[in-house]
């Protein structure tokens, strides 16, 4: 119980994961949300990969935690732009319309 | 030990909190700034497991760039407003019980792995990169500017092409705003500009304009 180990931190990596794949799959608002969803769930990979590189002792899942740090931050802003021009263009971002390609 | 363990368990039950908030909030805004305080509470746990460095770049970078940038997205795009339909759909869908217990099966399938897992007993002798004495910061240094030198160049690369794409997929033209035109500017010569007219004498020089 008071002896904090690996297992917390996967459990709490786990936990955020399932998290946001459940924001993900029931999210009846904007499509913004969704793209939170992703950021919890690239963090929980952080998380994870953070508590093996100290348990383990080796440096490799830091360097990576920071290369998906870069990549979480380039996805974040490409999709805030593809959703900024899909408003321009279609007045709405509402998951529930966004129904084009069903046809 | 029980400091470690209390402050662990604060700290999780924070982001756990309000990573449920960030998906259930009404309000848009109150889910930005849920994942705020997720990432806040996340790189306390990375400075307090010893990660010094990621949980300082984790604030700057989650909450200084890309919360802000989630921020000001949304009040931008004015969905403030809309509010959540979480739980009744328009029209009576069943995929929310569906879709729980896809997760739930996710959630469980995630613990006993966890649960279930143990070390190889020879992976700690099997390292190659030593914690050192040096500080977090140093360490990372050392390793990040020799032996992964050309990934961490791809990640600028990565960035600069995100950041070029967010500009072309944003810009657009407006009608009726007066820009300066370079090209123009540079191509136009003295035939175009200057027109030398001999003046006649009582009759002056009609002007177009």
């Amino acid at each position: 119980m008071f002896e904090i180990g690996l297992g917390h931190y996967l459990t709490l990596g786990a936990v955020i994961f399932t998290i946001g794949v459940v924001g993900i799959f029931l999210n009846r608002k904007n499509i913004i949300v969704i793209l939170m969803s992703i950021e919890l769930i690239l963090l929980s990979v952080n998380i994870n990969l953070v508590s093996f590189s100290i348990f383990i002792n080796d440096l490799s899942g830091q360097i990576f935690t920071l290369f998906i740090l870069t990549v979480a931050a380039a996805e974040a802003a490409i999709g805030l732009a593809i959703i900024v021009v899909y408003y321009r263009n279609a007045g709405t971002i509402r998951v529930e319309e966004i129904d084009k390609l069903k046809g | 030990m029980i400091a470690h363990a209390i402050f662990f368990y604060i700290f999780s039950f924070i982001a756990v909190i309000s990573a449920i908030m960030v998906t259930v909030s009404k309000n848009t805004v109150h889910s930005v700034f849920f994942l705020i305080l997720d990432f806040i509470s996340i790189s306390c746990l990375f400075i307090m497991i010893g990660a010094e460095f990621l949980g300082m770049i984790m604030l700057i970078v989650y909450v200084g760039a890309v919360a802000v940038l989630f921020l000001f997205v949304v009040m931008m795009l004015n969905v403030a407003h809309q509010k959540n339909t979480f739980f009744k759909s328009t029209h009576g869908s069943r995929h929310i019980p569906i879709g729980l217990l896809v997760s739930l099966i996710i959630f469980f399938e995630l613990v006993i792995v966890v649960g279930g897992w143990k070390y190889k007993p020879d992976l700690i002798n099997s390292i190659s990169l030593k914690i050192s004495e040096v500080s977090n910061t140093h360490s990372i240094g050392y390793v990040l500017y020799t032996d992964y030198i050309h990934l961490f160049q791809l990640s600028g690369m990565i960035l600069l092409v995100a950041m070029i794409g967010a500009i072309i997929l944003t810009y657009r033209k407006r009608e009726g705003l007066k820009r300066q035109s370079y090209f123009s500017q540079i191509s136009r010569e003295k035939s175009d500009g200057v027109n030398l007219v001999d003046v006649e004498k009582n009759k002056g020089v009609k002007i177009d304009v």
